[in-house]
């Protein structure tokens, strides 16, 4: 089942002056893409659940999880941010 | 603090002009605002394809016939793999919902807002991209110009020059001389002269014995050095022989003819030389007047427009992107970044301050990947470093991580190609 967009990602998904409801991606989220896509070999973020890349941000931050460089990627990102490109990334459909 | 001060006002400026031109044309009943992008390279092409997803009328404009990257064709040079492997066609964006314009771009009317095209035809636009990477420079160093690559490959862009010096590599005696000189900053790829000695190097130590490699260097440090300065001393001691600018490393003057290369220190006879000269933006860029004295194009670290004239965006290696260095992975994350800003100010809506990522990785023998990587954020009108993150491969990665490395950098490659290409 698909989760709908939480907390974070709601709070994200503002309505301009125009009307019209934002659909960009969070600062940094379009950078993940250069590699994450289907068949490679850091494997897809789109479709993967929040929680998922939320962690793995976070153990990749700590230095918990073993990583080549994604620990000096996480790095460059907060709480708050991994959170909302976790969201951005969990409502897209995999691909 | 000045700075600041000085650029905030600015910015908001640009956006509330933009926002008034672009809202106004729909309540007149005009045409929906068009944007040009001027290079489809991986700046290029990132930004139109982004446009275009995003419904934006954008028409791409690149005058080859087909795209042949430079990542990764150091690999080329030493006959790991062949130009084909670096060799994409531009069909695929022509069915990306996108005009695609096959013509040089001769001229730009920032006045006016048109594009002239070599064939006497123009097109107008609201917002232009430019992405037209580099300009190799013919007038930096004496004796090497426009002829003198034939002689002295600078294989700095890809394509029949990568190929020139692969055969020159080949044919070349055993106990031979390599001569490789860098540029001082800034300039394209900025690990890849040391990549390329690395792997020079590797083909020099299994295929042509006692063979030598001087590396003659503009500048003092570069571009992970201790991880390249590593594996230099572990894997070809005897190979490279790497000359600083403190040593005299900088390149003087070039004779093709005789094949020598010169420093005000010393005198390098060569049987294979690759001078990767100086570089500026592509023409294009000073022609629209984007170009500051140093070459390069000053840029909004928000929205990637020109600090010098309005309307125009400037991505890729042609842009001053503070810490960002020029490289494919930092030109399509800027490529995205600068296609959402353009849609933000023709939508009249501010655009939002971004953080872009850039991964490069390099080969310091085949099969055994380093990597740099950086996250990068506006601060004080450029885009910098986000404090903390970013960095060096660890100096002690033992075999699996380097193989790992590698992997991932093929990886990467075969994905951003497909995004931009396929």
């Amino acid at each position: 089942m698909r989760t709908p967009l939480p907390g974070l990602a709601l709070l994200a998904a503002l309505t301009t002056a125009a009307g019209a409801v934002e659909t960009r991606p969070p600062p940094g989220a379009s950078s993940c893409t250069g590699c994450h896509a289907e068949g490679a070999a850091m494997g897809a973020l789109a479709g993967r659940p929040e929680a998922e890349i939320v962690g793995a941000l976070d153990a990749f931050r700590s230095g918990t999880r073993p990583a080549t460089i994604m620990n000096r990627i996480a790095k460059g990102f907060d709480a708050g941010e991994s959170q909302a490109i976790a969201a951005w990334f969990a409502a897209q459909a995999p691909r | 603090m000045r700075r600041e001060v000085s650029s905030a006002p600015t910015r908001r400026a640009v956006i509330g002009a933009a926002a008034a031109s672009v809202l106004a044309r729909p309540a007149l009943g005009g045409t929906p605002p068009r944007v040009v992008v001027i290079g489809a390279g991986f700046g290029g092409a990132t930004a139109a394809r982004c446009l275009a997803a995003g419904g934006v009328d954008v028409t791409l404009v690149e005058a080859a016939e087909r795209y042949v990257a430079c990542t990764g064709s150091n690999a080329v040079v030493v006959g790991l793999r062949g130009i084909d492997a670096q060799t994409f066609g531009y069909e695929a964006l022509g069915r990306a919902g996108l005009r695609f314009v096959r013509a040089t771009a001769t001229g730009v009317d920032a006045t006016a807002r048109r594009v002239s095209l070599g064939d006497g035809t123009a097109l107008p636009y609201d917002r232009l991209i430019l992405s037209p990477g580099i300009d190799l420079r013919f007038d930096a160093i004496p004796g090497y110009d426009a002829q003198a690559i034939e002689a002295m490959p600078h294989a700095w862009k890809a394509g029949e020059q990568t190929v020139r010096l692969a055969r020159q590599l080949d044919a070349m005696p055993e106990g031979g001389t390599v001569v490789l000189s860098a540029p001082a900053n800034p300039y394209r790829c900025p690990p890849g002269p040391y990549e390329r000695a690395s792997l020079i190097a590797h083909f020099l130590k299994t295929r042509k014995p006692r063979a030598k490699l001087v590396l003659l260097d503009a500048k003092d440090t570069f571009s992970k050095q201790k991880l390249f300065e590593a594996a230099w001393k572990t894997r070809y001691p005897d190979v490279i022989e790497y000359v600083p600018l403190a040593a005299g490393g900088a390149v003087t003057e070039v004779d093709p003819a005789g094949m020598v290369v010169r420093t005000d220190f010393a005198e390098y006879k060569a049987d294979v030389a690759c001078i990767i000269p100086p570089q500026r933006a592509g023409r294009i860029a000073a022609q629209a007047g984007c170009a500051d004295r140093s070459g390069w194009c000053p840029i909004d670290p928000v929205t990637f427009e020109s600090r010098l004239v309005p309307g125009i965006h400037v991505i890729g290696d042609a842009a001053i992107a503070g810490a960002m260095p020029k490289s494919a992975f930092s030109a399509n994350s800027q490529g995205k970044v600068c296609a959402q800003a353009v849609t933000d100010l023709l939508a009249g809506r501010e655009p939002e301050s971004p953080k872009l990522i850039n991964t490069c990785w390099s080969l310091v023998a085949p099969g055994h990947g380093i990597s740099i990587a950086g996250v990068f954020h506006p601060a004080d009108g450029l885009l910098a470093d986000v404090p903390g993150a970013g960095g060096i491969s660890p100096l002690d990665a033992p075999e699996d991580v380097q193989a790992r490395e590698a992997a991932y950098g093929e990886s990467w490659y075969r994905t951003i190609t497909r995004d931009v290409f396929g």
